[in-house]
């Protein structure tokens, strides 16, 4: 029996095999892509159990941190947001359940800390735990609350505020906003809400037809492409036909033969819808694309919750310049165009900084546990849409705009102002219950005009106001509190 | 060195790695070390040293090995536990005491375990009547589907563990009277070797108590395990590998046949195949087994520090579904990693060796075939649930012997290692005899 026995331990030998190659299929061959799989909570799990990083602003006001529940095993670290709905854009949430959201998910890598084999190997043997880093984000925590206030009063929309210089962003708000701690208690009810729409960054996702605001970059692809100078003179009358429909200007004003700064201060349509014609649709398109339309802004949040502007298909694809677009409302901001606040942000920033448009970052700099900068913004080009030149000739034709035109609402006093309003026309727009008389309302500008410290977009949906009405004073309450914040 | 001598050596690094692993779990979880793990420590050591004296009193000549790596196992499982939960690990602790009781009750009234071959029919009557009792109405527990559970007032116990060795004792002796029939007997039909009807009639007893498990007591796992002892002794005892080739054409056919008509068998079977077919409900034990184990890696999390528990739900839900049973084999990978893993494994390989040792010493048939099936069934048990775990085949409800937490598992397990032991006595007392040495230990 001998001979059998020997056998039949072989037999276990090779029983005993299969475990082991099993066993490493599972925990080291197949590992990762467990790791991945919908089933499994675990990854999610654990990573509660590091003390995520805190946001902050600028100036050091807490936006979220994690508190420590339990103990041992059961120590887990949820995420609270002390200043509730103020900075739920662009901040967004971040909860095992529910998963992350915005600069939350954007910057997830930073808060949750480096997780490398030879650091986790280490807090092992040292009994240390994994701890996240801190973010300070360029927020400037009155001038996020002046907009949101501002913008609660006035309508859903959206407010932006970028340092033109550094792409810095000040200021992000959408209303309606969310409080990130109801996030656990109140989801569906927050993603289901399709009239309100809380979880949705209107500053990055909302596509807004940017009417007269988007003048301002048909007069730079005027300028820049040399068709004309600030001195050129078109014809402006009242009416326009174009495409078969008149294109007129408010109140059918004929104002004869002016140059860029009368058009701009008084947001003359024939003269910009001329203009465009003159341009062609190529360069237009060139100018647009320089100033970041067509593409999605290289903004720190995650893809899926930043929406590129430009014009837009039946199908909601992108337009390029060999397609057929009507070139005299495309000029004037109308036509299939949708912008994002955040693009338009983008525009003055771009015009303010001597017509560098610089990437808009809101992170600033990434501290370590134990109080170490690990990381700072370092501010780049995203593009050079127009010459210093240019920008200089815009500018003054903006401060105009505010000084003595469409825009006055906008001036601050002692302070020279340069900018644009917009009023589109969205009647029967279904967000807005399809009132006839809605409007999208916007302004879009910087100061102060000779030393650009701040550049702001606001718009409001489903306003019957124009932009000077709703926009223009949202633009100088948030810059007034800017600059008196320096 | 003498076999006890050995022994004793041998135990102190089981002492030393129970005083750590507890110290590990200590400081994971109070963050500081204060002297309980050197005192439960200090206790696991005594009661191991006093096991040791009785069988250097009673068993002198004993394989050395065997009580320190199943002392090993004891160990590593209270740690675990430990881990999972306090007071499991009390109870635990209190079933290893009452294990090594049966331990030396059995070594001591069972000297001449010989005596167990007249009683084998009662023996084995005794065996599958327990196995029904978990069907009896008032006493019987249902676990996953499964009859495996008997609750007599406070009492409760699951038989299949006592019940497998009883089966091991009956085929051993049945086999020792029957096997030169049954290898003699055997006519070649078609080109295979068949067993004579006579004596096939026993066998096919076997087989149906293996199927009758499967339908009435809905155990695959044990099934599985009683079975393939079974085949195993008859290979053993007859070395007619075509025996075990239509034995287990016969389990196929049988379980194939179950698995497609009793609900409970067919969906075990099913969650083996796809489990992310249903990833929430029957599908969760194993996945979240298999996700236990991804999360270990080479060299796991360390003690006390992988996830059982979801955080934050009141009371605890288990990530890890019956972690101090069924799944500790995945939680100690997720732990220790597949460095522990294989450690673990190797552990039980060494005990089956030396089981096997004490088999080829031992000089008669009976004690030869009772202590390959004791072993046998032994190491499939941890093939059983550990297979089960990394899915190798279907998982179910199978204890791993002396890790997982379970009195009955621990304390038919110990009468398994005693029954094993009181063999290898005899058998290297006569094998030094045979040898002309004179044995060290002094025979009582």
């Amino acid at each position: 029996m001998n001979r059998q026995i020997v056998k039949l331990f072989a037999f276990i030998v090779v029983l005993f095999g299969v475990l082991v190659g099993f066993t490493s299929y599972w925990s080291v061959f197949a590992a990762e892509a467990l790791k991945e799989k919908d089933a499994n909570k675990r990854p999610l799990l654990e990573q509660q159990q590091i003390r995520r990083g805190r946001i902050l602003t600028a100036d050091g006001t807490v936006i979220a941190k994690s508190v420590a529940k339990g103990r041992g095993t059961e120590k887990r670290f949820v995420r609270r947001y002390p200043e509730g709905s103020l900075f739920g854009h662009p901040i967004g949430y971040s909860f095992v359940r529910f998963g992350d959201s915005e600069f939350e998910q954007f910057h997830n890598e930073e808060l949750v800390g480096e997780e490398s084999e030879f650091s986790s190997i280490l807090d092992e043997l040292t009994g240390g735990t994994q701890e996240g880093n801190d973010i300070v984000t360029n927020i400037d925590t009155e001038a996020q609350r002046t907009a949101l206030a501002d913008l609660e009063e006035a309508g859903f929309g959206a407010v932006v505020a970028i340092v033109p210089q550094t792409g810095e962003v000040k200021v992000m708000v959408s209303n309606a906003p969310y409080d990130p701690n109801r996030v656990p208690y109140n989801f569906s009810k927050l993603s289901t809400n399709n009239i309100e729409r809380p979880l949705y960054n209107r500053a990055t996702q909302g596509q807004y037809p940017p009417g007269s605001t988007f003048k301002v970059v048909t007069a730079a692809a005027g300028l820049e492409s040399g068709t004309i100078t600030p001195e050129t003179t078109i014809d402006a009358p009242g009416s326009l036909e174009v495409e078969g429909t008149p294109l007129q200007n408010d109140f059918n004003e004929d104002f004869g033969p002016i140059a860029l700064d009368t058009a701009l201060t008084n947001s003359v349509n024939t003269w910009f819808g001329q203009l465009a014609q003159q341009v062609g649709e190529e360069q237009l398109f060139e100018t647009m694309e320089k100033f970041g339309f067509n593409a999605r802004p290289a903004i720190d949040l995650p893809e899926n919750q930043v929406e590129p502007s430009g014009v837009f298909g039946e199908d909601g694809e992108l337009l390029h310049a060999n397609d057929p677009v009507d070139l005299a409302r495309l000029g004037i901001g109308q036509e299939r165009l949708l912008a994002t606040p955040l693009q338009i942000a983008e525009v003055a920033a771009a015009i303010a900084n001597g017509g560098k448009l610089m990437k808009p970052q809101i992170w600033k700099r990434v501290i370590d546990p134990d109080g170490r900068v690990v990381d700072k913004l370092d501010p780049s080009v995203y593009s050079e849409p127009v010459s210093g030149q240019t920008a200089e000739e815009l500018t003054t034709a903006m401060e105009g705009v505010v000084s003595e035109g469409t825009g006055t609402n906008a001036a601050i006093p002692g302070v020279s102002v340069a900018g644009k309003t917009g009023t589109a026309e969205t009647p029967g727009n279904e967000a807005c219950g399809g009132g006839a008389e809605e409007n999208q309302a916007w302004f879009m500008g910087f100061a102060p005009a000779d030393d650009p410290k701040i550049a702001i977009a606001a718009s409001v949906e489903c306003t019957e106001q124009f932009g000077n009405d709703v926009a223009a004073p949202i633009f100088r309450d948030v810059a007034e509190t800017i600059l008196n914040g320096e | 060195m003498t076999a006890r001598n050995r022994e004793l050596f041998a135990l102190v690094p089981v002492a030393i790695l129970l005083t750590a692993g507890f110290a590990a779990v200590f400081a994971q979880e109070n963050a500081e070390l204060g002297n309980l793990s050197l005192i439960y420590g200090a206790y696991f050591l005594a009661l191991c040293l006093a096991t040791h004296v009785f069988l250097r009193i009673r068993l002198p000549n004993a394989d050395p090995y065997l009580f320190p790596l199943m002392a090993t196992l004891t160990a590593f499982g209270l740690v675990m536990i430990y881990r999972i939960d306090e007071s499991l690990a009390r109870d635990q602790a209190n079933w290893f005491v009452l294990g090594l009781v049966l331990f030396a009750l059995t070594i001591w009234f069972l000297r001449d375990y010989e005596v167990l071959e007249r009683y084998r029919y009662t023996i084995a009557v005794v065996g599958l009547l327990l196995l029904l009792a978990p069907r009896l109405p008032g006493i019987g527990q249902q676990v996953n589907g499964a009859y495996l559970g008997v609750k007599i007032g406070p009492l409760a116990f699951q038989p299949a563990e006592f019940t497998k060795l009883a089966i091991v004792v009956f085929l051993a002796s049945y086999l020792r009277e029957h096997r030169e029939v049954l290898i003699v007997g055997a006519r070649r039909v078609l080109g295979v070797t068949l067993p004579p009807l006579k004596h096939f009639g026993p066998m096919l007893v076997v087989w149906g108590a293996s199927m009758f498990m499967l339908v009435f007591i809905r155990d695959l796992g044990s099934s599985l395990m009683f079975f393939a002892a079974f085949l195993a002794l008859l290979y053993v005892a007859t070395g007619r590998f075509s025996f075990v080739v239509i034995g287990m054409a016969m389990f196929l056919v049988g379980a194939w046949f179950f698995a497609s008509t009793v609900p409970h068998v067919h969906e075990r079977v099913e969650i083996w195949l796809h489990p992310y077919e249903s990833a929430q409900e029957s599908g969760y034990q194993i996945l979240q087994s298999i996700f236990a184990q991804a999360d270990g890696g080479l060299f796991g999390k360390g003690f006390g520090q992988a996830l059982i528990n979801i955080p934050g739900t009141h009371p605890p839900a288990r990530l890890l579904p019956a972690a101090e049973t069924d799944t500790i084999y995945a939680l100690i990978v997720n732990e220790l990693g597949l460095f522990g893993a294989c450690g673990l494994i190797l552990t039980y390989l060494l005990i089956t060796a030396r089981g096997f040792k004490v088999a080829l010493l031992a000089s008669d048939g009976f004690s030869k075939l009772l202590a390959t099936g004791l072993t046998a069934v032994f190491a499939i048990q941890a093939f059983v649930i550990i297979g089960g775990v990394t899915r190798v085949i279907p998982l179910t409800g199978v204890t791993l012997p002396f890790v997982s937490y379970g009195g009955s598992s621990i304390v038919a397990n110990f009468v398994l290692l005693a029954l094993l032991l009181l063999v290898s006595d005899r058998a290297r007392r006569e094998a030094a005899e045979r040898a002309g040495t004179v044995p060290l230990g002094v025979p009582a």
